[in-house]
Formats: C-alpha cells, structure tokens, sequence
C-alpha cells in the first residue's frame, strides 16, 4: 500500500471512531439528559473499561502476551494490596504494581528467575 | 490552569508512555512516520489505532480494519454521552460540542468526571480544554520519540512501558467512590475475558451494557448511602 493510500486509511479509522463520540455528542444536544440516565451510561462506561483492563491483564495481544500469566497477576496483586494499604491512593498502588512488573521482566531477561 | 495542571500531574507521563510503546510498534510495523504521529491526534484511542496498525500489516481488507478499530473504540459513545451533559451549561463552550468531543479520552474523561462536581459551571469547559490539550500534545510527542526508539530498547523495559498504562487505569478506576461505578467494574472486569472468549469483537460493548444497567440498578435497589 503506497502513502497516499495509508493516509486515506487513516482518514476512514478516524470517521469511523469520530462515528461514536459525534453520536453520543447527538444525542445528549436533542435530549436533556437526566441525572439517571447520565449515571447509567457512565457506569456502561466504566463496565467496558473495566472488561477491557482485565481481558488486557489475563489474555493481553501484543508484546504483553509474551510475559508470563503469573507474572501480571503477582504485579496486580501486590499492587492492590499496596493500593488498599494506601486508604486506596492510586499512585502508590500503580507504582507498585509496575515497580514489581518490571522487576520480574528483567529478572526473566537476564535468565535470573 | 487547573486542566493542565492535573494533566502534568499524571496523565501526560502516562500517554507518553504508552504512546511511546504505540510509536515504536508501527514503525517495527510499518507505518509511515507522519500517519503514526497524525494517527494520535486525530484517532486518540489507543486500542483502535492498535487494530489499525496490527491489521493493516497483516493486509486485512479496507473495510474490516475500519470497522475493527472503530469498534475497539466503541466506549466513546457511553463516555460521551456522560461526560456532554456537563457541558451544556456553558454556551460559549457547548457551541464547541462537536469539536470538543475529538478531545475526549479515558483519561480526559475519568478525569473530568471527577472533578466536575466541584467546578463551576463556567471552569468546567477550560479545565476539560487544558487537560485535554496537555494529554493529546504528550501523545503526539510520545508518538514521535517510540517511533524512533523503535528497536533500540530492551524488551524489559517496552514491555513495562506497555504495563503501566492498564496499571494507571486500574488505579485510578478503583480510587473511585460511587457505589454504582464501583459494582460496574467489579462485573465488568469478572464479563470481561469471558465475553471475550464468545465474540472478541462484540463481547465488550455487550461487557459495559450489561455490567453497566446491572450496577446501576442493583445501586438504587440498595438505596441511600452511595458516595
């Protein structure tokens, strides 16, 4: 596929996610939203997302899937612990998680563990 | 600005990040530097812009790459249709809706969800520019440097770039305090991989509708005492 061609790709990727935020956008100007209804659509929302996160975690595409199950699972466990050690604080629940991620990669990359 | 300052506070080292592992990705693909880099700006939705590079270099027909990447995308409809509403307020701002909602990502929405309650009216619209503004810069940014990273880190570290950023949305998604949110990850993140099992295409918008309608009505059923 020569240059042009890509960017005329991209141009259709970027309608066809535009398609949703313009919908959404749509109908929130023809209806007046009540307070339930907003409510609900942001707790649609965070059940996507929160589906999205852990198909990530447990069968990841990409360079993830070539780590270890084990190794995402301790990471985000610790990191929960830390998290609810914290009084739920984010910051030190996600530093840990990543800390102890990256520990057990590059244990794995230099064959220690 | 409170906008961009929140966003230096977290999201902008977080964006970077992944977009760093994004850039790096499609020029190991193939992409041209310049669609990479605009892809960013103008898709700004990571999982979509993954499906677009992934299928492109597999040669996957014009029509499924569009749909592809437009469906990992889907979640912006019910994130538009939450955070819109509290624009609306604003004339000067909401005369800009169709613009603003380009801006709109997890974080630019997480975000000002969240802040919303105790911004004005009127603070409301600057604070979701300045973040959004911030984040989508870092992005373009973050972009541009894995693109020419690409092949130059050890795996150890590209993988953990990757890492952090399902880590940061966890986090931040279980600092939340409402109860009906809360009860829509729980369900959410247990539907999630099995939904995905039945249909990897369709099985998250059916994950956020059914984890989403149950949390929200199992929430009023319990009643008084969320938040």
């Amino acid at each position: 596929m020569n240059e042009m061609a890509l960017w005329w790709l991209l141009g259709l990727v970027t309608a066809a996610t535009y398609v949703w935020r313009g919908i959404g956008v749509a109908i929130v100007a023809r209806i007046t939203p009540s307070n339930d209804f907003t409510q609900w659509t942001s707790c649609v929302a965070y059940g996507m997302l929160a589906g999205l996160m852990s198909r990530i975690m447990v069968m990841p595409v990409g360079i993830l899937a070539e780590t270890p199950l084990v190794d995402r699972l301790v990471a985000l466990a610790v990191g929960f612990l830390v998290f609810f050690a914290f009084r739920r604080s984010m910051l030190p629940g996600m530093i840990a998680a990543v800390g102890i991620f990256f520990t057990l990669t590059t244990l794995h990359a230099f064959g220690i563990y | 600005m409170r906008g961009v300052a929140d966003a230096f506070r977290m999201p902008v080292w977080v964006v970077s990040a992944s977009m760093i592992g994004f850039g790096s990705l499609s020029q190991d693909i193939g992409i041209t530097f310049g669609v990479a880099v605009a892809s960013t700006a103008t898709v700004w939705g990571l999982p979509g812009q993954v499906a677009f590079v992934e299928l492109f270099a597999v040669g996957a027909p014009v029509l499924a790459i569009a749909l592809a990447s437009s469906m990992a995308n889907l979640r912006f409809l019910p994130m538009s249709l939450s955070m819109m509403p509290l624009f609306r307020a604003d004339p000067g701002i909401w005369r800009w809706r169709y613009i603003l909602v380009a801006m709109m990502s997890v974080n630019t929405w997480a975000l000002t969800l969240r802040r919303a309650p105790e911004l004005g009216d009127h603070q409301r619209g600057p604070y979701y520019i300045g973040l959004g503004a911030v984040s989508m810069a870092a992005g373009v940014l973050g972009t541009a440097v894995g693109y020419h990273l690409a092949g130059t880190l050890p795996f150890y570290i590209t993988v953990s770039l990757i890492f952090l950023n399902p880590m940061y949305f966890i986090f931040l998604f279980s600092s939340i305090r409402q109860r009906n949110c809360i009860m829509a990850l729980m369900i959410g993140a247990v539907l999630g991989p099995l939904f995905h099992l039945l249909s990897p295409d369709w099985g998250l918008p059916f994950v956020g509708f059914i984890a989403g309608t149950a949390a929200f009505f199992l929430d009023k059923k319990m009643g008084t005492g969320h938040e």
